[in-house]
């Protein structure tokens, strides 16, 4: 009975359509940058760019190395935006490049997705994840895709324990060196055909840690990556969105 | 005191390096065995500073009933050999330190019980080490067996390696073994570069304590510039520590839950947790905090509508979170797997140098908020929540208290603030005082948070030292699993549920 009155209070929790959710704002979602930036404001952004994710030549904003702190939108309030936008994740790298003067969504690119996923993805997909250097928040936030309010299980998509179980790995943290051996042994106990995901901006070019010796992404550059999704963390609508389209549901 | 000891009064507190005593090897170890037998002490940090010739051992004790934070220190020359009777001999929360030390710098402390890698870092003076033949005690016994379990876990968490040596069901010992998730972050803090980027790394040292490590930090570089924030920054920055404390302690209760299969406790906390850093995000733009402590100032006020917002916010989740907990801890099948789980004594928990809830669900009164305050908590004079049970159910029990206690803290604040639409701008271009220490602590929601910047000349960053609480307390899992059930594994980890990147750095 007490749990009842407890039940009553908590009420329907779950976003009933995760593929219209939006997201209150401010979030730090896709950024929309204006295409009249001049040279100087260029440099002056790229230069304070802790994760070195602005390009200044040719204006561009990389969000596989944006830390997602919206300081560059601090400095030129008007000509870069966050929206709320947080349908970011894409197969291919180089979506994730935003130049200045453009404003479209982030899609797949349905050229380049195998056709094996959709085969046998479709209609469920077993993950296993594995953090190699993360933070932590990426990994709350992908455990919250399957809480009682993202329920990512609804689509028969989930996270097991073990890679045997698993069609696919999601990779998180900028692969330390001393998690190195341990993810490429946890990638080839999957059963193929599988798939790759990277989440999180570390996972995606190693973010601020990159250039430091205590990093080893040797193994990443020899694999297929599969889906990219930016955040620190990525958010768990990000992570679900991308999933569902890349597996065509 | 005398002329062995330097005190620091405040807290972020600072000291010209040429002013720390420097003690010969034995007085040094002498008057450490002083100051931690004369009452509650325990030791914050004790590192090296590497110099050209010569290796500065710089120890910060922190004394919690005057409130203060002693310094001593003592220098070796540098040279393989060298070898040091060890301090944790006497004291044994010393042998995290000690062994930092040793793999860092291969001194060897002759007769320390546990001298053996720490973290593996890519800085370590032994190249031949490898991470996967680490060096695990053993016991020889027919009956006995061993029981492996990583770096990889069976849920989404860090990676970490444990190894059981049991009898039959019985933990005899449980071995942890970390580093996996060694980023390289202090080598990285002491880069050449800018302010903003070091606070943004400040908020991926454990991104689950983004606002504790980041205010650790900003307060840090504030005290080693004489930039001084205004009281509003300083009551606005209180509020989102505490709110990440709320959300982590509400994570906690929901996956303490999941841990002893009570679905519905799981899937009513996790919603509860799910408003707190939603309203998180409204607030800064981040669910876990990111981007909102900033050197200097702030990009997101705390306007009357977010005060607003978690006011009701907060009030609604206090609400249902008190009525789930009286009922969780009302239940037998859940009193049943908590009570007695895990126990930890006050006097093991001492020995440890456990800080934070590991040490306050043990019967310690150790909270950085009450005894060396920090931002604005010394005006409302903060009360720790202390049991004494050092079980499952006093870390669970310490949450429920604790979410409590800090909503009533954010509920007493809230009026104070303006609810102005601007507050100062972040200040990035600063530079720091030259030849100083300066140390600063906060006190997260797993503890407390010590982070000590040393500058050489021009301001120069030569050492950055980051001290997370998971670095003192993992060894209080270990000892929370002796004689217990390997079943109870999952269970007492959960209810520390420490840092594996927060160590491994």
């Amino acid at each position: 009975m007490r749990e009842f009155k407890i039940y009553r209070k908590h009420g329907r929790q779950y976003i009933r359509d995760l593929r219209k959710a939006v997201v209150a704002v401010p979030f730090h979602g896709r950024p929309v940058i204006s295409g009249d930036i001049t040279r100087e404001e260029a440099e002056r952004v790229a230069f304070i760019c802790p994760g070195k994710a602005i390009q200044a030549s040719t204006f561009n904003l990389d969000l596989g190395k944006c830390e997602f702190c919206m300081e560059c939108a601090f400095m030129l309030p008007g000509k870069i935006t966050f929206t709320n936008d947080h349908r970011m994740a894409t197969n291919s790298r180089e979506k994730l490049i935003l130049s200045s003067g453009t404003n479209e969504p982030i899609h797949l690119d349905h050229e380049k997705i195998r056709k094996e996923i959709r085969s046998y993805f479709h209609h469920a997909l077993k993950l296993r994840q594995v953090s190699a250097g993360g933070d932590n928040s990426a990994e709350m936030e992908l455990n919250a895709c399957g809480n009682v309010n993202f329920d990512m299980g609804r689509y028969g998509i989930e996270f097991v324990a073990s890679p045997r179980h698993a069609d696919g790995l999601v990779i998180t943290g900028p692969v330390t060196e001393n998690m190195a051996d341990a993810l490429k042994i946890c990638y080839e106990a999957v059963p193929d055909p599988k798939i790759v995901i990277l989440a999180g901006t570390p996972a995606i070019s190693g973010g601020m840690y990159l250039s430091n010796p205590s990093i080893n992404r040797s193994f990443l550059d020899k694999i297929h990556i599969d889906l990219y999704v930016p955040g620190n963390p990525p958010h768990p609508l990000t992570f679900i969105n991308g999933i569902l389209d890349l597996i065509g549901r | 005191m005398d002329g062995n000891i330097l005190n620091i009064e405040n807290n972020p507190g600072t000291v010209h390096i040429k002013d720390i005593p420097v003690l010969d090897y034995h007085l040094f170890v002498t008057e450490v065995d002083r100051l931690m037998t004369s009452g509650s002490s325990h030791c914050l940090t004790y590192f090296v500073v590497p110099g050209n010739d010569v290796y500065h051992f710089i120890c910060f004790i922190a004394d919690d009933t005057c409130g203060k934070i002693l310094v001593l220190s003592h220098k070796q020359r540098p040279g393989s050999g060298l070898v040091l009777e060890p301090v944790t001999a006497k004291h044994f929360q010393f042998h995290i330190f000690e062994r930092e030390i040793y793999e860092e710098y291969k001194i060897n402390f002759s007769g320390h019980p546990w001298l053996k890698p720490l973290r593996y870092p890519y800085t370590g003076a032994d190249k031949h080490q490898s991470i996967a033949d680490y060096p695990f005690f053993r016991i020889d016994g027919d009956e006995l067996h061993e029981v492996g379990v990583g770096p990889i876990h069976a849920g989404i968490i860090e990676p970490g390696y444990f190894r059981f040596i049991c009898n039959g069901e019985k933990v005899l010992h449980l071995e942890i073994q970390l580093g996996y998730q060694h980023r390289g972050l202090e080598q990285l803090l002491t880069w050449k570069d800018s302010i903003l980027r070091k606070t943004v790394l400040s908020e991926n040292i454990a991104g689950d304590t983004a606002v504790g490590h980041a205010l650790c930090h900003v307060q840090l570089v504030e005290s080693l510039t004489g930039i001084s924030v205004s009281r509003n920054l300083q009551t606005e920055r209180i509020i989102g520590l505490e709110l990440e404390r709320i959300a982590c302690h509400i994570g906690d209760t929901a996956a303490l839950c999941a841990d002893i299969a009570y679905q519905f406790g799981q899937a009513v906390n996790e919603a509860l947790r799910t408003i707190v850093i939603n309203t998180l995000q409204q607030w800064c733009g981040s669910r876990f905090g990111k981007g909102l402590l900033r050197t200097g100032g702030s990009h997101f006020p705390l306007t009357s509508a977010i005060s607003e917002l978690l006011q009701s916010r907060l009030k609604e989740v206090e609400e249902r979170y008190v009525q789930m907990a009286e009922r969780l801890f009302s239940m037998p099948s859940v009193l049943s797997r908590f009570e007695s789980t895990g126990k930890v004594t006050a006097r093991q928990a001492e020995l440890l140098g456990a800080v934070g809830m590991a040490a306050r669900s043990s019967g310690l009164k150790r909270d950085i908020r009450w005894s060396h305050p920090f931002q604005g908590y010394s005006e409302f004079k903060y009360e720790p929540v202390v049991l004494r049970e050092g079980d499952v159910w006093a870390r669970a029990m310490l949450r429920k208290n604790e979410v409590e206690k800090s909503i009533g803290i954010i509920r007493q604040l809230l009026p104070e603030i303006p609810g102005k639409d601007t507050v100062e701008l972040p200040k990035y271009d600063i530079h720091l005082i030259p030849d100083t220490v300066a140390i600063s602590a906060t006190e997260g929601w797993r503890g407390e948070i010590v982070h000590v910047v040393v500058t050489g000349e021009e301001g120069k960053i030569i050492r950055y030292k980051v001290i997370d609480p998971s670095l003192h307390n993992w060894m209080a899992l270990a000892i929370a699993m002796r004689n217990g059930e390997i079943s109870d594994f999952p269970l007492c980890n959960k209810s520390y549920n420490l840092s594996y990147c927060g160590h491994d750095l």
